[in-house]
């Protein structure tokens, strides 16, 4: 029998300031080995931190943005642990006067799932241990990243729950420019903390977090594993030990890592080298009022606005970029529904296959409307449009008209040169027509396509439906 | 006389008036500490007496008698790029730090010549400068007894006239007492006033640089140049820095002191009580009116500190890992082997003591009953004087209960040793500032006198601190 899951989510996210959280070195992707470092980020002795107040900014607007309220004090505290790509044997985060508190992720079925807070802190480096066979390496140009740790009530109820909750809180942090949340990078980590009891009247299960979930999908697939792990041992009358357990992506099971006498005293007490402060009132406004629009409100103009289906409104407002991208180009022609379709298609599928974002692609809002209106014009067909212009416009930044001479797409829907055509397709399939007169209506779909292949795409297809219907009527 | 005698100031006005070069004075230092540093008396102010190598910026020469071309010793807690820094311990042997305090800075921007590194308890956790891996620290004035500590190496130079000046650390009196044992000025600033960037934190929320002088003027003429507020350190106060040298020279009559009664009960006793209330007859006779105040949790602060001081110091000491800089043990198999190993060796009895006891405070299970309330204690200490100075300008003090005591008496008995600060502790945990001064001599043994003040009056210690010195 599957239990009863309770899921709450710690999400790590590295907020895009140009420099680190407490001191000037800069954040480059990538850097060769301890390039980006300096005394204060190498925790050389008696170096002091100093609050980088972009970080600060980045922070608060990702507070307001998830609706959270920001602390009346503001302090930071050191979490003591050794590990050796901690410099300090300390990490600068925040115990009990966090950044925000509260706030929560509207799901699609409205659902609100409560965040307990939201507090700043600074990463580690990293340890590279396939250099050598008896020693590893410490590299710590990331040491000293900002980030804001984003952690939830525990009121998930499903992974699936989990994986909406993930997606909508990248959209709200992409979308007021606080994070790029490119997992890839490492600019968004999460940790699930799963417990499972038989009852909702039950008191909350033992608690099992669990780390290393390096994808949303990760995510998923190590709840729904953990809810099928956990109940089956409930069930066969084993008690769960409260433990940290990674997720192994391969296997798709979770292990034990280190159980609860293992864990930490991390021995929290306020940072003296960093002078508690508060924010005014009008600040905080200012912010707020600074705010983009919000994933939930865009979505909701879009399909308003743009007669857009939900569905639609979603995927085109799941990134700033993208969303940027529609209005511009809808300035422009007014086929809303055309311009969606081309958007959430064909310049979807180039995005995920080239791994890219639209920023870093060659099109334009005028370029596409180039290919749109070709096709609204009835000069070129949809289907050459997107599988042999469309390509070249996004690789190569060209015009569509220029492609389309070009390649010789024009289309056709000159009646004899149709007709021309649709007598070799007649002639070719004389079975087919013998379907279509014995009252098989599809074979006329084929003879189209037939048609269309002989003209090499270029035949109007309206026009093509259009004389083969008179054509097969004549013939018989 | 020889260069190396003079104060700061006479040296500044003797380059006004072209009587010496920088050289003459850097020769007379170098040569003083290589024939007095490590004669028969072993007084050994210096981590090292040889090769000193003189650190100094062009700067245009001042109109007025002031820093330009002065030497200054510097606490071995101190980062000066280039040189080797040790905080007098071995897990640092070797480290060379990349950058200057914000301090040195300053004090080469002031046109001053940074010269040779003084001796300390190790990262400054003592009050006889006996725990440093340099070995001990003498007293000039006997070298059979202590120089106090921690900065006892910087006291016992200027004391010595190996320094013209130095500059020290305090977190419970480590500048004021050593300036006590010595005969010397000693003043910490008020938290803040100077910046923490590139000292070598013992304890974040008490540690302050200060200046150890031959007198008060030399003292007000250094903190002038390294006062001020530092983008680099957010604890440093954005408060406006005044000419202490204007303070001096200035009468004290009608000027408030308190005499706070905690300070004056069982326990200070014979000579050191004599000559700090013959002290204070001076000061009514320069027209200084004394009040009694009272501030009543003064028998809490050695016990607040004790608390506060090593859970920050264990927390700071934990970069010391073996990892990046410093001492590591080459033999351990194991990461675990390497950061005992190298911690159990690198650092000394005293030092594992204190990072052992802040531990303990700031646990899971005792962070309350330790840490937490010794913070709300330190609050009601602070208000005490947050109270006392709504009545009076300054409050005075004898700045050790004994003049210093010999070598090897206090440490095996830790307790002992501790209670050598309870009259400095407090400013420390208040973040006042306060001065040390000779006022006397007990069996020929220096005995200072502390002042405190409200926070940022440093300029009206100066002024009281001037009267008193100049008033034979």
């Amino acid at each position: 029998m599957t239990m009863i899951p309770t899921i709450g989510l710690e999400v790590h996210v590295q907020l895009k300031s140009k420099t680190k959280i407490f001191c000037g070195c800069e954040l480059k992707f990538a850097s060769p080995p301890n390039s980006q470092v300096c005394p204060v980020c190498l925790g050389l002795p008696g170096v002091l931190p100093v609050l980088n107040q972009e970080v600060f900014n980045l922070g608060l607007r990702a507070v307001l943005a998830m609706n959270g309220t920001v602390s009346k004090k503001i302090k930071f505290d050191r979490k003591n642990y050794y590990y050796p790509d901690l410099p300090k044997g300390y990490q600068i985060s925040q115990f009990d006067c966090p950044l925000g508190q509260g706030g929560f992720i509207e799901l699609a079925s409205r659902k609100k799932v409560k965040l307990n807070r939201a507090h700043l802190e600074e990463d580690a480096g990293k340890l590279i241990h396939d250099q050598s066979p008896d020693s590893s390496l410490v590299d710590l140009n990331r040491a000293g990243t900002p980030l804001l740790e984003i952690v939830s009530e525990p009121e998930i109820d499903s992974p699936e729950e989990a994986y909406e909750y993930l997606t909508n809180l990248k959209a709200i942090l992409k979308s007021v420019g606080v994070s790029e949340c490119d997992m890839e990078k490492g600019h968004l980590r999460c940790d699930a903390n799963v417990s499972v009891r038989k009852n909702t009247s039950d008191k909350l299960g033992r608690r099992v977090e669990i780390k290393n979930l390096n994808s949303f999908k990760a995510v998923k697939a190590a709840i729904e594993h953990e809810i099928k792990r956990q109940s089956e041992a409930v069930n066969a009358g084993q008690i769960i030990a409260q433990e940290t357990r990674l997720w192994d992506d391969a296997r798709e099971k979770t292990f034990t890592m280190r159980s609860k006498e293992e864990a930490h005293d991390y021995r929290y007490f306020p940072e003296p080298d960093l002078v508690p402060f508060s924010v005014a009132e009008e600040v905080i406004e200012a912010a707020r009022k600074a705010l983009p629009e919000l994933p939930k409100a865009k979505r909701e103009r879009f399909i308003k606005e743009y007669g857009l289906s939900e569905y639609d409104a979603v995927l085109l407002t799941g990134e700033i970029g993208i969303a940027q991208f529609f209005e511009s180009t809808v300035k422009l022609n007014s086929n809303f529904k055309a311009v969606a379709n081309w958007m959430t298609g064909p310049v979807f599928a180039y995005l995920g296959e080239n791994n890219k974002n639209i920023e870093e692609t060659k099109l334009s809002p005028a370029l596409l409307i180039g290919i749109l209106n070709l096709v609204q014009e009835n000069k070129v067909s949809l289907q050459a449009a997107k599988e042999k212009i469309f390509p070249d416009v996004i690789a190569q930044g060209r015009e569509a008209k220029e492609v389309m001479k070009e390649k010789g797409l024009e289309q056709v829907s000159d009646d004899s040169a149709i007709e021309g055509w649709i007598q070799e397709a007649i002639q070719a399939n004389p079975k087919v027509v013998q379907d279509y007169k014995s009252g098989k209506e599809t074979a006329a779909m084929f003879l189209v396509g037939q048609t269309m292949k002989k003209s090499q795409g270029k035949a109007n297809p309206g026009k093509v439906l259009e004389l083969m219907k008179k054509a097969l009527n004549a013939h018989a | 006389m020889e260069l190396n005698q003079l104060t700061a100031y006479q040296l500044a006005e003797l380059y006004q008036k072209n009587g010496c070069t920088q050289k003459d004075a850097v020769d007379s230092l170098k040569k003083a500490i290589e024939t007095k540093d490590r004669d028969a008396r072993q007084i050994h102010a210096y981590v090292t007496a040889e090769n000193l190598s003189p650190r100094h910026r062009k700067a245009e020469k001042t109109s007025k008698p002031s820093l330009w071309g002065v030497p200054i010793a510097i606490k071995d807690n101190i980062c000066v790029e280039g040189e080797e820094i040790t905080c007098g311990s071995k897990i640092l042997k070797g480290f060379v730090s990349p950058y200057n305090a914000t301090v040195i800075e300053k004090l080469l921007n002031a046109g001053a010549i940074v010269l040779g590194r003084t001796n300390m308890d190790e990262f400054a956790f003592g009050s006889s400068c006996e725990t440093s891996c340099y070995g001990p620290t003498r007293n000039p004035r006997d070298p059979e007894r202590v120089p106090g500590g921690s900065s006892g190496g910087s006291a016992a130079a200027v004391a010595d006239h190996t320094a013209i000046a130095a500059l020290g650390s305090d977190t419970g009196g480590s500048i004021r007492q050593p300036a006590a044992f010595c005969g010397v000025v000693g003043m910490k600033p008020t938290y803040g006033r100077v910046s923490r960037y590139g000292l070598i934190a013992f304890a974040s929320s008490l540690d302050q640089i200060g200046p150890i002088t031959k007198d008060v003027r030399d003292n007000a003429m250094i903190l002038n140049a390294i006062a001020g507020y530092d983008t680099k350190d957010s604890s440093s106060a954005n408060v406006p820095v005044p000419d202490y040298m204007e303070f001096l020279g200035k009468s004290i009559k009608g000027m408030k002191i308190g005499k706070p009664k905690e300070y004056f009960a069982a326990g200070l006793g014979g000579e050191t009580e004599k000559i700090i209330n013959q002290s204070i007859d001076k000061l009514k006779s320069l027209g200084a009116e004394i009040v009694d105040v009272s501030l009543p949790h003064t028998s809490y602060s050695v016990n607040v500190y004790y608390i506060v001081a090593p859970s920050e110091a264990s927390s700071n000491l934990a970069r010391f890992d073996g990892v990046r800089f410093g001492f590591r043990d080459k033999s351990a198999k194991t990461l675990l082997e390497m950061y005992e190993n190298s911690r159990g060796q690198g650092f000394g009895a005293e030092v594992k003591r204190r990072i052992i006891l802040g531990t303990y405070s700031l646990s899971s299970g005792y962070y309350d009953a330790y840490y937490l309330k010794a913070m709300k204690v330190r609050t009601k200490i602070k208000d005490d004087f947050d109270q006392a100075f709504k009545k009076v300008d300054a409050i005075v003090t004898p700045t050790a209960p004994s003049p210093a005591f010999k070598l090897g008496e206090k440490t095996t008995n830790p307790l002992e040793m501790y209670l050598s600060d309870i009259y400095t502790i407090s400013a420390n945990l208040a973040g006042v500032p306060a001065i040390s001064l000779p006022c006397g001599l007990a069996s020929k043994l220096p005995i200072g006198i502390q002042f405190m003040g409200k926070p940022f009056d440093e300029g009206n210690l100066y002024k009281l601190a001037h009267a008193f010195e100049q008033a034979k």
